[in-house]
């Protein structure tokens, strides 16, 4: 077994993870220190978004470790790593078509003080005030992604767990997502960012994992991306 | 005064038959929809538990004298709290498989019930009296109105609108609606989503309960009166769209209304109207009247 990190928020070792019978996640190690910024980079189908999902509990079959905090999740039910104090924004963003603007917003219980307010999230999100009585899936994809964002501040959860926030959205509000996790890593929250843009990845990140067939398979810091281009992109294949 | 060469209060006294039948298919059918919304199962054991609604406002009267007013609060609790532990026990294991495995499991359970309540009480009706402040009724001046069926009808229209009022304005109503739509999300956001699924399935199992009470006084109590009524509930949930809370009340009443209508204009279609509505819907809406269409 490799030595434990100090202090890191999250530490994954030898994580192992299975869909039906198939195997995805190869034994993955990796950790996050307190009030980092990570990201997750691969192409697609490396294993990135199965990553999130299996440290969230949401994959029945999963073998190794999940430190948060020190406390091991790996056996953990969702609902407890939840409480625990982790919170998903899924690939999909997951926003509830059966549920108003607000009624998302509000819908993730809180699990920890120090959450924002919501007159807060307005404040960084004006559009969601504007159209809480809205149905959510009547957002753009734009408004539907500060939404799913939006809705974890307020669980006072300190580890954000954001599964390609960028895809498919504008240039411009790739730009005002690049802010607001600038701005997140400001007040001290912990993000692990899954990207396939690793151009967006080096605007807001600390260090980059690179994954491939469901194992990581190298580790840049931010500072050293320049040098490191070429090897980047062919793990890439961009 | 006659509409149609019919006599206005024949009319109006099969409309009132009509929305007595529609209220009974209105809570049924709404306690399948949220089950079906958040379970996935078709809850074969629906007219089973209205049975033993029935029942239970019975033998609370002639066993321990409880009247019919305290029957409509503790029988939907006894047997909705009878709903969560088989829930527990039993449904929980099913959740994995298909749709079928869940109605052979709950049409079992729904023999069973019928079986042993028929063992024990034989298959004819018995009566339930009505309460001294049900009788009589009110002259509306072209019809007669009991107090009886005029209170089946406010009774379960104000169970529906309450239920519906919380499923679709409360807080805890939109982790149901959230459970129902996404549930492996709505877990991972640290929401109790077999709780909810638990406390639902008792919730749905207590409206047929009470529905079950409501039916006491005016029709003939016995074991088979749930399976009869379940199968027309079957087709008013398809018409109105599985899992659509406001579908269900509303064609609930509204089928209700067409059957009381049918019987005035040609009554040996009355029993079959429904079903021929039903296909006629399954041909052209698949997803019923109030279902969202893929």
């Amino acid at each position: 077994m490799p030595e434990t990190t100090p202090n890191a928020m999250l530490e994954v070792r030898g994580l192992q993870a299975w869909y039906g019978e198939s195997h995805v996640l190869h034994g993955i190690d990796f950790h996050v220190q307190q009030g980092e910024v990570v990201t997750l980079l691969g192409r697609n189908g490396a294993g990135k978004s199965t990553t999130l999902k299996t440290i969230m509990g949401m994959l029945k079959r999963r073998e190794g470790s999940i430190k948060f905090r020190g406390q091991e999740l790996a056996a953990a039910t969702s609902r407890h790593i939840a409480r625990a104090g982790i919170a998903f924004c899924p690939e999909d963003r997951g926003i509830y078509s059966s549920l108003t603007v607000e009624e998302n917003l509000m819908l993730p219980p809180v699990v920890a003080e120090g959450g924002m307010s919501v007159a807060e999230i307005h404040q960084l999100f004006p559009n969601l005030a504007e159209r809480r009585r809205s149905q959510g899936t009547r957002l753009s994809g734009g408004e539907q992604q500060m939404l799913a964002i939006g809705r974890i501040l307020r669980t006072g959860a300190r580890l954000l767990l954001l599964d390609e926030p960028t895809e498919g959205l504008a240039p411009v509000i790739v730009q005002q997502i690049g802010a607001i996790i600038r701005k997140l890593k400001e007040r001290g929250y912990t993000v692990v960012l899954v990207e396939q843009n690793f151009h967006f990845a080096a605007t807001v990140a600390d260090r980059h994992y690179v994954m491939d067939h469901g194992a990581i398979v190298d580790m840049i810091p931010n500072s050293e991306i320049d040098a490191h281009a070429e090897k980047l992109n062919s793990y890439l294949g961009v | 005064m006659s509409i149609f060469n019919i006599p206005i209060q024949l009319f109006s006294t099969q409309i009132m038959l009509g929305l007595i039948n529609g209220a009974f298919y209105a809570i049924l059918s709404l306690g399948l929809a949220i089950i079906f919304g958040l379970l996935n199962i078709v809850n074969f054991a629906h007219g089973a538990f209205y049975m033993l609604g029935a029942f239970g406002a019975l033998l609370l009267l002639d066993h321990l004298g409880i009247n019919y007013w305290a029957a409509l609060v503790i029988v939907p609790l006894l047997i909705g709290l009878l709903g969560c532990v088989i829930e527990r026990s039993v449904l929980r294991w099913i959740y994995d498989l298909d749709h079928l495995y869940g109605m052979i499991l709950t049409f079992g359970m729904s023999l069973v019930m019928v079986g042993i309540f028929r063992n024990m009480y034989g298959a004819t009706g018995l009566a339930y009296s009505m309460p001294p402040s049900l009788q009589g009724g009110f002259n509306l001046g072209f019809m007669y109105l009991p107090a009886s069926r005029a209170f089946v009808i406010v009774a379960s229209g104000l169970v529906c609108l309450l239920t519906w009022l919380a499923i679709e304005k409360t807080r805890v109503g939109s982790w149901l609606r959230a459970a129902t739509e996404k549930p492996q999300l709505t877990e991972a956001f640290g929401i109790n989503v077999p709780l909810l699924i638990t406390l639902t399935y008792g919730f749905g199992v207590a409206l047929a309960a009470f529905a079950g009470v409501l039916a006491a006084p005016i029709f003939s109590v016995n074991p088979m009166m749930g399976s009869d009524l379940i199968i027309v509930v079957f087709a008013v949930v398809v018409i109105g769209g599985m899992g659509s809370i406001s579908g269900a009340i509303l064609s609930g009443f509204m089928l209700g209304l067409v059957e009381g209508v049918t019987k005035v204009f040609w009554p040996q279609a009355s029993s079959t109207v429904i079903f021929v509505i039903m296909a006629i819907v399954l041909l052209v809406r698949p997803a019923g009247l109030f279902g969202k269409q893929d």
